[in-house]
């Protein structure tokens, strides 16, 4: 789960890591009411899971309520990356000197926790330069190992000390809160040599979510990713129209790719988990039907251990109970494939042999529907 | 470091070559239950089953234990599989490798990162190897079996294939078996973002141990173990015929796509820069499962023709 800015930053003010003055809105009418709490000037952020944010327009200065008035309802409609602004934070501005960058993050390949540091941030990772990096285990980081990185980066005296605090506190946060990254970019020396969080970024292990009630505030899920989620099932929504849906995310994922070779266009990734039984495939039947942009169903099932006459049960039920009314093309290797073809005759439903031969024929289908 | 093959099906002359016992750790739930039944039908030498609370019970004939140093302590297995949820892995993790299991097979999905690591530096300390989380398991095609995989796609042969992703590690194999490429072993390092033996650790242990001809990587989008491989290929001058597959890569940016480990940040983690990895490896990527034999057999004929 990714928090956005404020959020993140509710955590690093939790955890006394300081940060500007700040206000967050949904709605205009809150707005104005922050925007006088506030006082002029201040910078107004989209809060959005999504980077880049400031070159897409949607973090701006706003010097007075003449100024409010347009860039409020401009940034709240705005969308980067596909992404919808979730709420608006207000903050007063800051008197930057040098903006730094600071993260803790899981080290895949290492398989430890890492910290990067930098003087030069402000800029997204990738450009980041001088680069400090130092592993750390567990994520815990003591005081000499905050000061080696801090002195590392040629800081010094106040600005230093509250380094070393903040990285404590950063580092503090992953390990409480299962965070997979803890960002700040950039965290910026003030006029006065104090150091402040500009900004935030904070994923936190979604399987360590069952231990953190206190964040669950935070979690925004859609009503058909909580009851997939509720299956069992992972689902992500995509903007196509074949719903594409099967057994094992490797397996979504690689019949994801060989439609979109194809040129059809998958409207979600679908993973019903590794075995399949009558139950989860109607229960993912009647997920895809609140779907309203879908026209087709793939359907790519590894049997093995399953009966695929379980799962074509599914189908038919599905059908009679009128939960779908969409061609399905079905390709489910196992047991009893030939009975099911049998079972799916005079249906919606195809079964094929191969998945490629489900996908070219879903995609022709697509294609003749417009 | 001790040596994979040697815990899983011992020496040929061992009393129990290729019949090592192992201990089901959940053996009483249902996926328990129903896997242990499967895993005996295929001839693994299931011992030992330990459920709190359900001491003294049989399962399929096999005895059950309440705690994992009883039966330990009962079988002198060094191998065991786990079943039990999530939230109780650490838990079972720790008590098998306190009691000197030597290999650990770790089957359940959503594991936190904090417990996963937890149990990769503890089995460190213990000398033990990790299989997983969120793995299907190993299989020796025609031996034994010890995991969640069919026995139906698998055949025994001199393939390796090691893969992230437990139904892709069953399509790729049944494409191998109907090409006629049987396999020597199929084991998968799980999808999660901390695997307690990473892809090129299990690419060392496989290359080192087993009769192979031939190397299948079925990996997907997140991290950067498939580069890592790439890399550890060219360094070591790996001579054997490598095929890879990758999934995900119609895949969304910053989505996580079923796995936990299958999410891509910026560039990393993506297709394109694995592909790329490996196509300087010389390592040629198949864009289909199905194409998986093809390339196979394309490597091993150029290396016939040498």
């Amino acid at each position: 789960m990714r928090l956005l800015e404020y959020q993140a930053k509710s955590l690093f003010e939790d955890y006394g890591i300081p940060i500007p003055k700040g206000l967050t809105s949904t709605d205009i009418e809150q707005g104005r009411k922050d925007a006088s709490a506030l006082g002029f000037p201040f910078v107004i952020k989209a809060q959005m899971a999504v980077g880049g944010r400031g070159k897409a327009g949607a973090i701006q200065k706003c010097q007075n309520a003449d100024e409010f008035e347009l860039k409020y309802p401009d940034i709240m409609q705005k969308v980067v990356k596909g992404e919808k602004t979730k709420a608006i934070l207000l903050e007063k501005m800051a008197d930057i000197k040098k903006e730094l960058y600071l993260s803790l993050f899981l080290n895949r390949g290492k398989r430890c926790y890492t910290i990067i540091a930098s003087v030069d941030g402000g800029v997204e990772i990738e450009s980041v330069k001088n680069q400090i990096i130092h592993e750390v285990g567990l994520g815990n980081v003591d005081a000499k190992t905050a000061e080696e990185v801090g002195k590392q980066m040629g800081l010094k005296d106040k600005t230093l000390t509250q380094f070393i605090d903040i990285l404590q506190k950063l580092a503090k946060i992953t390990v409480e809160k299962e965070a997979e990254l803890a960002e700040i970019n950039p965290l910026a020396i003030l006029g006065d040599d104090s150091v402040v969080a500009l900004d935030g970024k904070v994923i936190i292990d979604d399987n360590a979510m069952f231990r953190h009630d206190e964040l669950r505030k935070f979690q925004e899920v859609s009503e058909l990713e909580e009851r997939a989620e509720k299956s069992g099932f992972s689902l992500v929504e995509l903007d196509g129209n074949i719903a594409v849906v099967g057994n094992g995310a490797g397996l979504v994922m690689s019949t994801l790719d060989m439609l979109s070779d194809n040129g059809g266009k998958p409207a979600c990734f679908l993973d019903v988990g590794g075995g399949a039984t009558t139950e989860t495939v109607y229960e993912a039947l009647t997920l895809i039907s609140k779907m309203k942009k879908v026209k087709g169903i793939l359907v790519n099932l590894y049997g093995g251990i399953v009966k695929t006459t379980t799962v074509a049960t599914a189908f038919i039920k599905a059908y009679e109970d009128k939960v779908i009314d969409l061609p399905v093309f079905a390709r489910m290797s196992g047991a009893e494939a030939d009975k099911s073809k049998e079972m799916f005759k005079g249906s919606r439903t195809k079964m094929f042999d191969t998945i490629e031969e489900a996908i070219n024929a879903a995609v022709i289908e697509m294609n003749k529907n417009g | 470091m001790v040596d994979l093959f040697e815990i899983l099906i011992g020496k040929e002359g061992d009393k129990d070559y290729q019949k090592k016992p192992v201990i089901v750790q959940g053996i009483t739930g249902k996926f328990g239950a129903f896997h242990t039944q499967q895993m005996l039908a295929y001839g693994t030498n299931i011992v030992a089953g330990v459920t709190p609370g359900k001491g003294g019970q049989k399962l399929e004939g096999v005895p059950i234990y309440e705690t994992m140093n009883e039966a330990v302590g009962a079988t002198g297995a060094k191998i065991s599989i786990i079943f039990v949820p999530a939230k109780f892995f650490l838990s079972a993790a720790k008590d098998a490798l306190e009691a000197g299991i030597k290999l650990l097979i770790a089957i359940p999905e959503h594991v936190p990162v904090k417990d996963a690591l937890t149990i990769v530096e503890l089995a460190k300390k213990k000398d033990a190897i990790v299989i997983g989380p969120n793995t299907p398991g190993i299989i020796i095609p025609g031996v034994m079996k010890i995991g969640i995989m069919p026995a139906s796609p698998f055949k025994p042969g001199r393939i390796a294939v090691i893969s992230r992703s437990g139904t892709l590690m069953y399509e790729s194999s049944h494409n191998l078996s109907v090409a006629n490429f049987g396999q020597s072993i199929c084991l998968g390092i799980g999808g999660d973002p901390i695997n307690g033996t990473p892809l090129i650790e299990a690419f060392d242990i496989i290359r080192n141990g087993a009769n192979i001809d031939g190397v299948i990587v079925v990996g997907e989008i997140g991290g950067d173990a498939e580069e890592m491989l790439a890399q550890h290929i060219i360094d070591t001058k790996f001579d054997k015929p490598v095929v890879a597959y990758i999934a995900g890569r119609a895949a969304p940016k910053e989505k996580r796509m079923g796995h936990a480990g299958a999410i891509v940040y910026g560039n990393y983690g993506s297709a394109e820069s694995k592909v790329s990895m490996y196509t300087k490896a010389n390592v040629p990527v198949a864009k289909r499962p199905a194409e998986i034999p093809m390339l196979l057999a394309g490597k091993l004929g150029k290396g016939r023709i040498k």
